[in-house]
C-alpha cells in the first residue's frame, strides 16, 4: 500500500515537473553571450530569394567589421516565406535584425512590441536599401508577343501567378495590374474590374506562393507568362538563359523590401550597435553593387545607373502608398468579399 | 474485499508511473494545443463563425477534402491489400527491398513529394503526357489531389494489414477449397472477414491523413476556387499567410475540420466493431 502510494506521488511529481519545466522553458531564452567572448553573433531573419545576396554580403560586412572594431562577427541566416518568417520572430525566434519582403511584415513584428515605432525612418528610403518590381517572364521567342499588361488578357494567353489570398507577394502582382488599368481607363472602376477579371480568367494555375508558381512555370512547363518579382525572374533567367526572356511592362509597382533592428532581442543580446552597423552598411557603394549583382535594384541612384543593362530603368512605378498603404490596400482588395473575390468569382 | 487486495491483482508493475507520464505527454502534446484551437475559434461570435464556415469556398473545400480523402482511402485499401498480400505470401527477388520502400512516403518531405508528383503528372510530365493523350488532366485537378493522397496514405494500409496476414494460416484457404469453395468465395467469406478490422484501421488512418494533408497536395492541386481544387488546409493557410493574419478564422475552420475527421473516424470504428463481432460469431 505504501509503495503504491509512493509511486503515485512520484508519477504526479513527474507530470507536474514536466509541465513546470516546459513553462519555464518558454520564459528564459539564451543569447546574451555576445560581447564578452570577442565574437559577436548576429541573427538575420530574412526571406527566400535573398539567400545568395546575404551570403555574399555577410562576408563583406564581416571583413569591414573586423577592420573597424577589431572584433569578429558571426552572422546566422534564416530564410523562408516572408510572412511566416515574421510570425516566427513574433513567436520567439531570436532575430537581431529582420530583412523581409514587405514593410507590412515588419509592422506585424512592431505591433507585437518587439520593434520600436519609427523603424521605417531609421534608415534611408523607408529603410529599404534595395527595391524590386513586378515583371513578366516569358518563354524564349515570346511567341505570344507579350509586351505589356494588355497582352495578358488576350484570348489564348495563359498566365501563372500565385493566389493573392494566400501569398502577400501575389497581392503586388494584382496591384500592379490594377494600377495599369487605372491609368489606361482613367479611373473608370467598372472597366478596371473587367480588365482584372479577364486577366485572372487567363490564369491557368494559381499556386499558394511565389515559389510554387515558379516551379509550375519553369519546371512543369505550364503557361505562357509568369508574373514575378524582377529579382526572381532575373535569377531564373540566369539559371536557364536559353529558355526564358524577361519583359518589363510599361507600368509596374515598386516594392521596398525593408530592414529593421528587432530592438527587444538586440537589447537583450547586446547587439544593438552591431545590428545598426550591419544594416547601415547595406547603403555603402560596395553593398549596393552587391545587391545589383543579385538582381535587386540598388537604392543608390549612381549605383543603379551602373546596372542600366540589367534593369529597365524607364518603367513607370507606383508604390503601395498610391493605394493608401498596405493595410488599406489589403482591406480594399483582398479581404473576404472585396474586389479580388468579386472579380475572380464573376 | 478491500482496496488493497484489488490493487495487488494487477500483474504489470508501474501503472501509476506510466499513467502519469501518459497523462502529462497527452496534455502537453495533444490536449493543450487542441484546447487552444478551441479557445481561439471562440473569439468569433456564433454568427461570425457560421458565416465563415458556410462561405461557398469553405464549403467547397470541405467537400473536396473529404471527397478526395475518401476516394484515396478506398484506392489505398485495394492497392494496399494487394501490396501486403504479395509481400507476405510470396517469395520473390527484391521482396525485402520492396518491403523497406513502403515507408518512403513517410520519410520524404511532403512538399518534395508534391512538387515531384505535380511535375510527373502535368501535361508536360512523363506520366501526365500519357494521360493527356487519353484526355485526362491529372496535375491541377481533383485527380491530382487524390494521387497525392494515395501516395501519402498507402503505408498506413500496408502496415496495418501485414501483421494480420502473417498470422492468417494458409491452411484456412486450403480447408475452404477442400470444402468446395471457389477462389472468389474463399476470398470473400474466409479471408476478407479476417482482414476487415485491420483493413478498416488502415482505411481510417489513410483517411485522416488525407483530410488534413497540406504539403504534398497544394503543389499538385492548382488551388483553384473555380475548379473546386482548394483543400481545407489550404483555406486555413490562406487565413494565416495573407496580409491580415486571421488566427480566429483559421482556428474556426480547423475546429470544424477536426470535428469532421472525428466523425468519420468514429464511423469507421463503429463499422470495425460491428465487423469484429461478426467474425467472432457472437
Amino acid at each position: 500500500m505504501k509503495k503504491e502510494a509512493l509511486k503515485k506521488w512520484i508519477a504526479m511529481g513527474m507530470a507536474v515537473s514536466v509541465l513546470a519545466g516546459s513553462l519555464a522553458g518558454c520564459g528564459g531564452g539564451d543569447g546574451g553571450e555576445a560581447e564578452d567572448s570577442g565574437t559577436v553573433t548576429l541573427t538575420n531573419v530574412s526571406y527566400d530569394p535573398t539567400r545568395e545576396f546575404y551570403e555574399a554580403y555577410n562576408q563583406l560586412f564581416a571583413e569591414h567589421y573586423q577592420e573597424e572594431t577589431g572584433k569578429s562577427i558571426e552572422i546566422t541566416q534564416s530564410h523562408g516565406g516572408s510572412g511566416s518568417q515574421a510570425r516566427s520572430v513574433i513567436e520567439g525566434n531570436e532575430a537581431d535584425v529582420v530583412t523581409l519582403a514587405l514593410a507590412h511584415d515588419i509592422t506585424l513584428i512592431e505591433e507585437a512590441g518587439l520593434i520600436e515605432s519609427g523603424w521605417l525612418d531609421e534608415f534611408e528610403g523607408n529603410s529599404a536599401p534595395y527595391t524590386s518590381t513586378i515583371v513578366f517572364l516569358v518563354r524564349k521567342g515570346n511567341e505570344k508577343k507579350i509586351a505589356d499588361w494588355d497582352d495578358l488578357i488576350k484570348e489564348g494567353v495563359s498566365v501563372i501567378t500565385p493566389d493573392p489570398k494566400s501569398s502577400g507577394g501575389a497581392c503586388w502582382n494584382f496591384l500592379a495590374a490594377w494600377y495599369y488599368a487605372d491609368q489606361k481607363f482613367g479611373g473608370d472602376e467598372a472597366a478596371m474590374k473587367e480588365f482584372a477579371a479577364s486577366l485572372y480568367d487567363n490564369v491557368l494555375v494559381m499556386d499558394s506562393g511565389a515559389r510554387g508558381a515558379t516551379t509550375t512555370f519553369v519546371e512543369n512547363g505550364q503557361g505562357d507568362v509568369l508574373i514575378a518579382w524582377e529579382n526572381e525572374a532575373l535569377l531564373a533567367l540566369k539559371e536557364y538563359p536559353d529558355e526564358f526572356e524577361l519583359v518589363t511592362p510599361s507600368i509596374s509597382i515598386k516594392a521596398e523590401p525593408s530592414v529593421a533592428i528587432v530592438d527587444e532581442n538586440a537589447d537583450k543580446n547586446g547587439t544593438q550597435e552591431a545590428a545598426k552597423d550591419y544594416l547601415s552598411f547595406l547603403y555603402t557603394k560596395e553593398a549596393q553593387r552587391l545587391a545589383g549583382e543579385n538582381f535587386y535594384r540598388p537604392s543608390d541612384e549612381a549605383v543603379l545607373s551602373e546596372f542600366g543593362g540589367v534593369f529597365d530603368l524607364d518603367v513607370e512605378m507606383c508604390t503601395i502608398d498610391d493605394f493608401g498603404g498596405w493595410d488599406q490596400a489589403y482591406a480594399d482588395f483582398f479581404a473576404d468579399d472585396t474586389i479580388f473575390d468579386e472579380i475572380y468569382n464573376q | 474485499m478491500t482496496g488493497k487486495k484489488q490493487k495487488s491483482k494487477r500483474v504489470l508493475p508501474g501503472f501509476g508511473l506510466t499513467m502519469g507520464i501518459t497523462v502529462a505527454m497527452l496534455s502537453l502534446l495533444i490536449l493543450i494545443p487542441l484546447a487552444s484551437i478551441l479557445t481561439y475559434s471562440f473569439h468569433l461570435s456564433f454568427d461570425e463563425f457560421i458565416a465563415l464556415i458556410t462561405r461557398p469556398n469553405v464549403r467547397q473545400a470541405f467537400l473536396t477534402s473529404t471527397g478526395c480523402a475518401l476516394a484515396a482511402a478506398v484506392i489505398n485499401c485495394v492497392f494496399g491489400l494487394n501490396l501486403a498480400w504479395i509481400l507476405v505470401r510470396y517469395e520473390f527477388p527484391g521482396r525485402r527491398l520492396m518491403d523497406a520502400m513502403i515507408e518512403l512516403p513517410f520519410a520524404l518531405p511532403t512538399s518534395v513529394a508534391g512538387i515531384t508528383l505535380s511535375r510527373m503528372y502535368s501535361d508536360q510530365g512523363v506520366l501526365g503526357r500519357f494521360l493527356q493523350g487519353l484526355g485526362i488532366k491529372a496535375s491541377y485537378s481533383r485527380l491530382g489531389i487524390v494521387i497525392a493522397m494515395v501516395f501519402i496514405g498507402i503505408p498506413f494500409v500496408v502496415r496495418a494489414l501485414q501483421p494480420v496476414l502473417e498470422k492468417l494460416p494458409e491452411n484456412l484457404e486450403e480447408a475452404s477449397e477442400m470444402l468446395g469453395a471457389g477462389r472468389i468465395y474463399t476470398f470473400r467469406r474466409v479471408i476478407l472477414p479476417e482482414l476487415l478490422p485491420a483493413l478498416l484501421t488502415g482505411f481510417g488512418l489513410a483517411l485522416a491523413r488525407g483530410i488534413g494533408e497540406y504539403g504534398s497536395v497544394i503543389y499538385i492541386s492548382g488551388n483553384s476556387e473555380k475548379e473546386g481544387t482548394q483543400v481545407v488546409s489550404y483555406i486555413i493557410m490562406q487565413k494565416l499567410n495573407s496580409g491580415s493574419v486571421d488566427y480566429e478564422g483559421a482556428a474556426a475552420i480547423a475546429l470544424v475540420l477536426l470535428l469532421v475527421s472525428f466523425l468519420l473516424l468514429f464511423l469507421v470504428s463503429m463499422v470495425q466493431i460491428a465487423a469484429g463481432r461478426r467474425t467472432r460469431g457472437s
